[in-house]
């Protein structure tokens, strides 16, 4: 691996609405193995913000802890980010989006972070509807602390060290669904067609989305043992292609009429799915259970948009906060002053 | 047998059983003692418990202004059979025990130094109320009638009491009066009123302070209201005893007051977490994000908040923590008071941390560094932990009014603003330290679209916040957070000194809800002719004058309410002090301190005499100004 990035721009790169280049979204050089997953991920979440022409520094990135929560400094350079605690992120993201509504969210996660030690705050921050993109990079394993199995390996899956794993699989998109998460998809880090436009389609809803991306570990956990290599996931995933059309474009798809479901979204933008091992209605969250769940049953792993509400309410919504950021407000709007305190103290008499 | 007499200076205890809306008409009768113009401190002793378990409210009342537990009890009223034995003997000699005598008092229990006046509580609700519902709750107010026969009350003072707190409910004031009526009639008809104890409207007795002008009010009101005033917008948070009421609190004032003109919507957001993990999680992301953000929780939630406190020491995160102290453990005693959290919340977390901690100890004080905990939080760019307790939290304390400096501006501290950036030439870092003070500076996310973006870590990059592990990097960061820690020593409010009237060689340090009883006791010994100089704690890092003070005295109690002596070990531990100096005086059952258990303590350490006993006379020097 190279530890220091070329400076050199080729004059004709391609520029985005804004003027910007895919350089300007790039990060630091990646420190996760060669052939990592997540590098994919990163990559992808890259292209989607170049493509989706969005200011950088209108990003926040927020993770946990581990080799997925590793990946916000490897993508987006001009947006803060910030690798907090072990399975914690989804509570730090409530809180800075609470104190910021204009900016967009964007938190990393891993198996371990989320399915173990950070559950309960996953299953939270779901319930809350916090407006953000929440990506769990998925590869039933410990990476960090080399390659202990996580609460996401399928049960038998079996990593390098060769242990099958005895204990039933925690599934996110199946809890998700169950709690009433109102964007859930499952892709494959090896499939950028599908990820991108996923990327896109969950950055533009409104309020919670979760893409479950199964993103093998090549040092760890991608052995002909192992149900989260790349030649297993390969082999066994049912795959949904995805389209995303920004708001303004004009819609046109090239799959032949009457496999398409055509999702709108609530700025305009729509969202084509393209079917083929599974036809459901994308708006009825038992139905993607079902699909979810029969598709396992079969061996299978379904991967694509699974669900999206119509609308809902995010958690400014609920609380009704102002339209304004919280942060952006004077003490004029928040300290009472002195007169108030008369009266306060009157009533303590 | 020589009756406690007092006007204006005594201990009543109110023995309930919970759950039956006694605790408002306890509170009903102390305020009513305030409105008189007399100091007066009520205390709830609760248990953890919705219904059934004995229940306490002590009333102190001082015409001097001590607050503080005295110890003893004058006057018990006791409506629960279930504690009554105990009761009996926790009276002075010479008190008084007023008791329901529709069953007649078990005669064994009869103490012969003790008053006995028995009013048939249930019997007149029996007679008076169909309801069982009614009967229970006007048994409450029957018993603070009677009492103000017996104490010399002004009635009409209860009256207005009664209107106030059924406003709006007009219609319950009538029947809440009666019954107050009831237990006058009764105590009027029955007993020589008043009693030897009793108040006097402080005018009437030509005392010439008077403290009308003061307010009652529960330390965690006052909480939430600095935090309204701090400008605080986040608050996230888990309920736990004692500190919910905090955030319970600020969301009322919030409703009230932050609402924002225009649209209707709010100028706050409130999350309940899943739990104290994520309510620090939820301040410190929205702190790290530019908002002023808070949380309130006691012991298990500290403990459980640990690991983010810090990172946001190290990733130097504004965020304020309300802690409101209770005996430990989570399934210790979460309805009883103690400040036992001192090394907990200075040293918490791993690695090397240590926090800013503040140490109100009175409502107007939770008030004022509420409020301040914010400025301190941003300026210094760390955690700012309040160490409340139940004792100040949750129970009304008299105290000045609150005041608000309308020429105050927040002070958001080092941030770098769009156009900073755009005319700074030097390269932004954000560990970089600058003014040599220790803090850096910080930007907000969102701020600039090419500069001043960062990635924020624990400890693992240099001062531009660029990964290393270089061991450096690491060092040169951890001696800027030690001299920041320094800074934090010219901004943290100084202790309090108070010196005798004649020179003394011993001292006396304390803080928080020790205080008042603390004052109390040296003016006892000052009596006796011991001169004891205070000091007030008011924040750590201790200032220059903490030291200074130890070093001049050659003695210095250390009087905390805990069992290890805890702040006595921060001292020594950060001031180098010499153990030997430092005595501790220690109190941890669970009740707030007395006065006289801190006199006795600090008399056996004077005095030759090790064991000196208190003598308490049966009839103070006050109640000689008896109105005929």
């Amino acid at each position: 691996m190279s530890y220091s990035k070329p400076k050199f721009r080729h004059p004709e790169l391609p520029t985005n609405e804004l003027g910007f280049t895919k350089r300007d979204y790039e990060g630091a050089i990646s420190t996760l193995c060669a052939g990592c997953g997540h590098d994919s991920i990163s990559a992808a979440i890259l292209n989607a913000c170049f493509e989706m022409s969005i200011q950088p520094h209108r990003v926040a990135k927020l993770s946990g802890i581990g080799c997925s929560s590793k990946s916000p400094a490897y993508f987006l350079g001009k947006s803060h980010g910030f690798n907090s605690v072990h399975g914690r992120m989804p509570s730090v993201a409530t809180g800075a989006n609470l104190a910021n509504r204009d900016l967009i969210y964007i938190g990393i996660s891993g198996d371990g972070d989320s399915a173990s030690i950070g559950l309960g705050q996953f299953m939270h921050v779901v319930r809350r509807n916090l407006n953000m993109l929440y990506v769990v990079e998925n590869n039933g394993c410990y990476g960090l602390t080399k390659g202990q199995d996580s609460a996401t390996a399928d049960l038998g899956s079996a990593t390098k060290k060769g242990n099958a794993n005895p204990y039933e699989p925690m599934d996110l998109v199946s809890l998700a669904l169950q709690i009433g998460a109102t964007f859930v998809a499952r892709s494959f880090s090896g499939d950028k067609k599908q990820l991108e436009p996923l990327i896109k389609a969950a950055i533009t809803h409104k309020g919670f989305a979760l893409i479950d991306v199964v993103s093998p570990c090549v040092t760890f956990n991608n052995s002909v043992t192992s149900t989260k290599g790349y030649q297993y996931v390969r082999e066994h995933m049912s795959h949904m292609a995805v389209d995303f059309v920004p708001m303004r474009e004009e819609i046109c798809t090239s799959y032949q009429a009457g496999t398409t479901q055509q999702v709108c979204m609530h700025d305009g933008s729509a969202v084509h799915l393209h079917k083929t091992g599974a036809d459901f209605d994308i708006h009825d969250r038992h139905a993607a259970m079902e699909a979810v769940y029969q598709h396992k049953k079969a061996g299978e792993i379904l991967t694509g948009l699974l669900y999206m509400a119509h609308d809902s309410d995010d958690l400014h919504e609920v609380l009704g906060t102002v339209s304004k950021p919280l942060n952006a407000l004077s003490e004029n709007e928040l300290c009472p002053g002195s007169r108030f305190l008369d009266s306060i103290n009157e009533g303590l008499r | 047998m020589r009756r406690i007499e007092a006007v204006n200076d005594f201990v009543i205890k109110f023995a309930n059983v919970n759950g039956t809306g006694s605790a408002s008409a306890n509170h009903m009768f102390a305020k009513s003692i305030f409105r008189m113009g007399i100091p007066v401190s009520p205390r709830n002793i609760f248990p953890s418990n919705i219904q059934g378990l004995p229940t306490w409210y002590e009333v102190r009342v001082s015409q001097r202004g001590y607050l503080g537990r005295r110890g003893g009890v004058d006057i018990m009223l006791c409506v629960n059979p279930q504690s009554m034995a105990d009761d009996i003997q926790s009276l002075d000699p010479g008190g008084y025990f007023i008791y329901d005598s529709t069953k007649p008092l078990d005669t064994r229990l009869m103490r012969k130094d003790v008053e006995f006046i028995g009013i048939p509580f249930t019997q007149i609700c029996l007679r008076e109320y169909e309801d069982a519902r009614l009967r229970l709750l006007f048994k409450n107010m029957i018993y603070v009638g009677a009492l103000a026969a017996l104490l010399n009350i002004d009635f009409a003072v209860l009256k207005d009491l009664v209107s106030d707190q059924f406003k709006g409910k007009e219609k319950l004031i009538t029947p809440n009066v009666h019954a107050m009526e009831l237990g006058f009639q009764y105590a009027i008809e029955n007993f020589s009123c008043p009693l030897g104890i009793r108040v006097e409207r402080a005018s009437e007795i030509g005392e010439h302070i008077s403290y009308t002008h003061h307010i009652l009010m529960d330390g965690n009101t006052a909480t939430a209201l600095g935090a309204i005033y701090g400008g605080a917008t986040v608050a996230g948070w888990y309920p736990i005893t004692p500190s919910t009421s905090v955030v319970e609190a600020f969301e009322r004032y919030a409703r009230r007051l932050r609402i924002d003109p225009g649209t209707g919507k709010n100028n706050f957001a409130i999350v309940q977490a899943e739990d104290e993990l994520s309510a620090m999680g939820i301040v410190l992301g929205a702190a790290w994000n530019g908002a002023r953000a808070f949380t309130a929780t006691s012991g298990p939630g500290l403990s459980l908040m640990t690991e983010f406190l810090g990172l946001a020491y190290f990733a130097e995160v504004p965020v304020v923590l309300i802690n409101v102290q209770r005996a430990g453990p989570s399934t210790g005693m979460p309805t009883r008071t103690q400040q036992p959290d001192i090394l907990a919340a200075a040293y918490a977390s791993h690695g090397d941390t240590k926090h800013v901690l503040l140490f109100p100890s009175t409502p107007r004080e939770c008030f004022d560094m509420s409020a301040q905990a914010f400025d301190l939080a941003d300026r210094l760019q760390t955690p700012i932990i309040m160490m409340s307790d139940l004792d100040l939290g949750m129970n009304e304390h008299m105290s000045p009014p609150l005041e608000w400096d309308d020429s105050r501006k927040f002070d958001r501290g080092k941030v770098l603003t769009a156009e900073d950036l755009d005319s700074m030439d030097a390269r932004f870092g954000r560990y970089l330290d600058t003014d040599a003070d220790g803090i850096p500076y910080r930007t907000y996310p969102g701020t600039h679209p090419e500069k001043g973006a960062f990635f924020t870590r624990g400890s693992s990059r240099d001062v531009y916040a660029t990964y290393t592990e270089d061991g450096e990097a690491y060092v040169h960061n951890m001696q800027r957070l030690l001299k920041k820690f320094e800074t934090a020593k010219r901004y943290v409010p100084a202790p309090k000194i108070k010196m005798a009237k004649q020179k003394a060689s011993v001292g006396a340090l304390f803080f928080g809800t020790t205080a008042s009883p603390c004052y109390e006791a040296v003016e006892m010994l000052a009596k006796e002719g011991h001169a004891v100089d205070t000091i007030r704690i008011r924040a750590f890092p201790f200032n220059q004058d903490v030291e200074k003070f130890i070093s001049e005295h050659e003695m210095v109690f250390v009087i905390e309410q805990n069992r290890d002596g805890q702040l006595r070990r921060l001292l020594i531990n950060e001031g180098e002090l010499p153990p030997n100096k430092l005595i501790s005086i220690l109190h941890y059952d669970g009740m707030p301190i007395t006065a006289r258990s801190i006199a006795m303590s600090m008399r056996d350490s004077l005095s030759d005499n090790k064991v000196t006993p208190i003598i308490r006379k049966t009839v103070r020097k006050t109640a000689k100004k008896v109105k005929s």
